[in-house]
């Protein structure tokens, strides 16, 4: 249990999957701008990486990895080249379907999230996530609690970043730097003040 | 009409420079800074994602009037994941320790804004010579900033290039050190702003308003 909490703050703070691995850097400049549509993403965000990345590592190790067709009789099989295809793949119906029933049941939550849960399916982060729980090797478990861990670790980048931002148009920034420059410059700063956190162990 | 030579330098020149993608564009960053700590990541990440663009969009572009608009991206992502996964396995084969460090960077060129980006943008409307020519470009555009990021982390970082230790015994002995924040990962993000700014004050792009 203690191990799972380390893992999740982990993910959360130190090993940030925005600002530690830069992932999901593009929609995170594009709307970074507001803090509603940036609080709204974080947490399609947070929902579609707690679904995909013990989707993608039942599908991974059930059928892809190394030895595991060995229940169909082919044990010398290794499809694990084909992690990529077979992870966008499934992100993208995974989202395109989660996008249904939540229209279909909740339609003030499809009002909420709707809007950005296709631009999801193209998010690094989502895809980077499930490439890091087949390369460290996580169990099951932990598979879902670093996909929640690294959700609410861009949900947190994104929303500081927003209201930086808007606290920063009232700013003299110089001309060259206005727009991205700035942007990047702030993000270095936040992903100082995350680095804050590595001492820290549970 | 353009003869075919100059339409070609000016598909450069914006892919490269005016309309660089990483810079002006803002696409593709999200692998861009995790792999610029060492120059020779950067420089195989770079070739892989200047040719990866340059296939797909031929590719994509030679199926153009044959892909149904509504299932368009899907199509393309799976052209794109093709490509990666041939990438991936070449890198395997022949540059193990390089492939290695790139680790899932090399995967995440499918979900890279640029390719995607690139192929809607470019591709569904121009023939395949044309694209293949944008898509190298537009790589070759990526290189440009990933390998000045590198170059920089690298040597204000570690002293060294391309591993190479290149500042003098000399310049450490007056109390010159190593920037180590240069290697984690802020310095990425401190260094391009700083080139984005650079950028700017060079070529005089015009600035989004506020």
């Amino acid at each position: 249990m203690g191990d799972l909490f380390s893992l999740f703050i982990n993910s959360v703070f130190i090993g940030n999957i925005l600002l530690a691995y830069f992932l999901g850097m593009c929609s995170f400049i594009a709307v970074s701008k507001n803090i509603e549509t940036a609080t709204g993403l974080g947490f399609a965000v947070i929902f579609v990486l707690t679904i995909t990345s013990p989707v993608n590592w039942l599908i991974y190790h059930g059928l892809l990895a190394p030895g595991a067709l060995s229940w169909a009789g082919f044990p010398d099989i290794d499809l694990s080249f084909l992690k990529y295809i077979t992870f966008i793949a499934v992100i993208a119906a995974l989202v395109q379907a989660v996008e249904m029933i939540i229209d279909k049941y909740s339609p003030l939550l499809y009002a909420s999230l709707g809007v950005f849960l296709p631009l999801i399916a193209v998010n690094c982060a989502i895809l980077g996530t499930s490439l890091f729980v087949v390369e460290r090797n996580y169990t099951f478990i932990e598979s879902i609690i670093f996909g929640a861990g690294s959700g609410t670790g861009w949900l947190l980048a994104i929303v500081s970043m927003a209201a930086i931002t808007k606290k920063l148009s009232y700013a003299d920034v110089p001309k060259g730097l206005e727009g991205f420059g700035i942007t990047m410059i702030v993000a270095g700063l936040m992903a100082m003040t995350f680095m804050m956190f590595s001492g820290i162990t549970l | 009409m353009l003869n075919d030579s100059s339409r070609y330098k000016e598909i450069l020149v914006k892919g490269i420079w005016t309309e660089n993608p990483v810079a002006y564009q803002v696409l593709g960053i999200c692998s861009a800074l995790a792999v610029t700590v060492k120059m020779s990541t950067a420089i195989v990440m770079s070739l892989a994602l200047t040719l990866v663009t340059a296939f797909s969009s031929m590719i994509i572009s030679s199926m153009r009037k044959k892909i149904p608009s509504n299932i368009r991206i899907i199509a393309e992502l799976a052209v794109i994941a093709s490509l990666v996964i041939v990438t991936d396995e070449i890198l395997k084969a022949f540059f193990y320790d390089i492939s290695k460090q790139l680790s899932i960077f090399v995967g995440l060129i499918i979900t890279n804004c640029i390719v995607l980006g690139r192929a809607e943008a470019f591709a569904l409307a121009n023939n395949p010579v044309d694209s293949f020519v944008d898509g190298i470009a537009n790589g070759l555009g990526y290189s440009l900033i990933l390998i000045a990021v590198a170059f920089l982390r690298e040597l204000l970082g570690t002293g060294q290039f391309f591993g190479f230790s290149v500042i003098p015994n000399c310049i450490y002995d007056i109390g010159y050190q190593n920037m180590g924040l240069m290697v984690l990962a802020p310095g990425a993000f401190f260094i391009i702003g700083l080139l984005v700014w650079l950028k700017n004050s060079l070529s005089g792009i015009s600035h989004e308003k506020r």
